[in-house]
């Protein structure tokens, strides 16, 4: 009786966390949206909806998940994911697996929350695959609190098979980020997509390190490797985005933006290349502080530098 | 009605060159008032000038608002006083929706009011309010979308710096309806041009070249003046490029 109050209790905590981190928690109460809840390496809760498998498996330090949507299935809401840690330290490694099936089509919303943070490590390994003709969408947003005391290291590897399409999109703009590591490779197969987007703001002495590689090794592959970045205080960024245009008529770009402010210091480096003649990958990266003329066009409206920088960054790391 | 914008010998150098030279000027306040000068003439600094942006403090001389010094008041001091400015080429902001972007200056927001600015700028609320005001727009469609902007927020002095440039659906009677319109309402509107067509929407009209003010009074005789011996005109070196911004701010 006292396990299941326990529990009860922290499924409830844990999804006050989930709503901080920007979640609807509504959508674990509907039984017609897939979603899987997880605390430390506890799962609180699990929803299967037809078309979808989930399995988890409870590990020391967090747990090993396969997500599986079988082939042709269009799921009509996003599956919901919540990881968290409640406690001040801790450790959580999240091992999953994702399997879309050719031409199913599902969307993930997954949020990663770590509100007490003093020592908290959250490491994400997946490997997922995108099948023929099959769409993926997954966007991750974190809040890790405001002590700064969080290392996130999410990795992903990443196969879209012929015609598949993947869209990821990472987010970390509320609260401090602590130290982030992403490291996302994509590899897409003849006339696939992959949009990986990442966007951070850091502040005090956050460290964030973004890496994004895209290889477009199939023909009329296509895929673009976006940053937006903010620091300001001591922070620190760095950027790598590649992509390599390895098959005929492959199309790639690179586009990073970051925004420094104070004694922050961020670092860009879009690497792209080329092994086929018909094949075209650009890049583009520009690192600075605020556009002057977008902040006196804000004042200009009544807004005081402060309040116009953060509608500037916001709308960056927004939309 | 009073004055409401007294500018006394105003002066901006850069790099030992003098860019505005005793500038004196005088806004009645519900006038449309024209400053009508070639490219480079020194207008758009002057528009500068007078909103208190960073790179164009004056060397001498001073800005009264309703009587008041703001010479050396700051943009935002200056826009919550009453005075904006709508950019020759306005600034993108990425991220930023446009029902967004034009209530930031408004005092009370309202969905009806912003729909209106647009639609007097010839823009559809329902195409444009969601859309972001970045590169997706093209050039007139982000100038139009500046001018919205601006009457929204219902400043008591609008600069409008070259609004009839690069505007690609409202033609110059549009532009001249909305400052009408905007006048009508209690906006005074302080208003730049090279073009002499513009003028007649003016109440009163002053000439710059050079730096410096040479004619002021009715837009008839300024105008006439400006189309007979300004254009062409092989003698005044402009004083200042639409570079000068990016370097100096």
């Amino acid at each position: 009786m006292s396990v299941t109050y326990k529990i009860a209790t922290e499924f409830e905590a844990i999804v006050k966390a989930y709503e901080k981190a920007g979640g609807k928690p509504e959508v674990f109460k509907s039984s017609r949206i897939a979603s899987l809840v997880v605390s430390s390496n506890k799962v609180l809760a699990a929803n299967e909806i037809p078309g979808i498998h989930m399995e988890a498996e409870e590990l020391p330090s967090g747990i090993r998940a396969t997500i599986r949507v079988e082939p042709g299935v269009k799921l009509e809401y996003p599956v919901h994911l919540c990881f968290g840690v409640l406690p001040q330290e801790g450790v959580q490694e999240i091992y999953s697996k994702f399997e879309i099936g050719d031409g199913a089509q599902v969307a993930f919303i997954a949020h990663c929350t770590f509100p007490n943070a003093l020592d908290v490590r959250h490491i994400m390994d997946s490997t997922i695959h995108v099948g023929k003709g099959a769409l993926m969408h997954y966007r991750e947003s974190h809040y890790h609190g405001e002590r700064g005391g969080t290392v996130v290291l999410p990795k992903a590897r990443v196969a879209v098979e012929e015609g598949g399409q993947y869209f990821s999109e990472f987010n970390l703009t509320i609260g401090r980020v602590g130290r982030l590591e992403l490291d996302y490779v994509v590899d897409v197969g003849p006339y696939g997509v992959a949009e990986l987007v990442a966007k951070a703001y850091g502040y005090g002495d956050d460290s964030i390190l973004v890496k994004e590689a895209i290889r477009l090794n199939g023909e009329k592959a296509r895929g673009l490797a976006k940053s937006r970045i903010a620091v300001r205080e001591k922070a620190r960024s760095e950027v790598h985005g590649v992509t390599e245009g390895n098959a005929p008529f492959t199309r790639g770009h690179v586009d990073c933006i970051e925004i420094v402010r104070d004694e922050a210091i961020a670092i860009a480096v879009p690497l792209v290349s080329v092994r086929h003649p018909s094949a075209y990958v650009t890049h583009e990266a520009a690192i600075g502080t605020v556009d002057k003329k977008g902040l006196e066009t804000l004042m200009a409206r009544g807004l005081s530098e402060e309040e116009a920088v953060d509608v500037i960054i916001k709308g960056m790391l927004g939309g | 009605m009073g004055e409401i914008l007294r500018v006394q010998d105003l002066w901006l150098e850069r790099e030992g060159r003098e860019i505005l030279r005793r500038v004196s000027l005088v806004v009645e306040e519900g006038t449309v008032h024209c400053l009508l000068g070639r490219n480079g003439s020194g207008k758009s600094t002057l528009a500068y000038a007078l909103i208190g942006s960073g790179g164009y403090r004056p060397s001498r001389g001073s800005i009264l608002f309703y009587g008041q010094e703001i010479t050396d008041l700051s943009i935002t001091e200056r826009a919550k006083l009453g005075i904006t400015l709508a950019w020759q080429e306005p600034a993108r902001f990425e991220g930023v929706k446009v029902k967004d972007y034009i209530a930031l200056g408004m005092k009370e927001p309202s969905l009806p009011r912003i729909e209106e600015s647009l639609r007097a700028v010839a823009l559809s609320p329902s195409e444009y309010l969601n859309r972001y005001v970045d590169e997706s727009l093209s050039g007139g469609e982000r100038k139009r979308i500046e001018l919205a902007a601006v009457y929204a927020m219902h400043p008591k002095l609008a600069i409008l710096d070259e609004p009839d440039s690069g505007i690609d659906v409202l033609s110059l009677e549009d532009i001249a309806r909305l400052i009408r319109r905007m006048a009508s309402e209690g906006i005074t509107v302080l208003l730049i041009t090279h073009r002499d067509e513009m003028v007649p929407v003016a109440d009163v009209a002053s000439l710059i070249c050079g730096g410096e003010i040479i004619r002021t009074g009715d837009p008839k005789v300024v105008r006439e003046h400006y189309a007979r011996r300004c254009i062409p005109c092989e003698l005044a070196e402009p004083v200042e490029s639409e570079e000068d911004y990016e370097r100096y701010v």
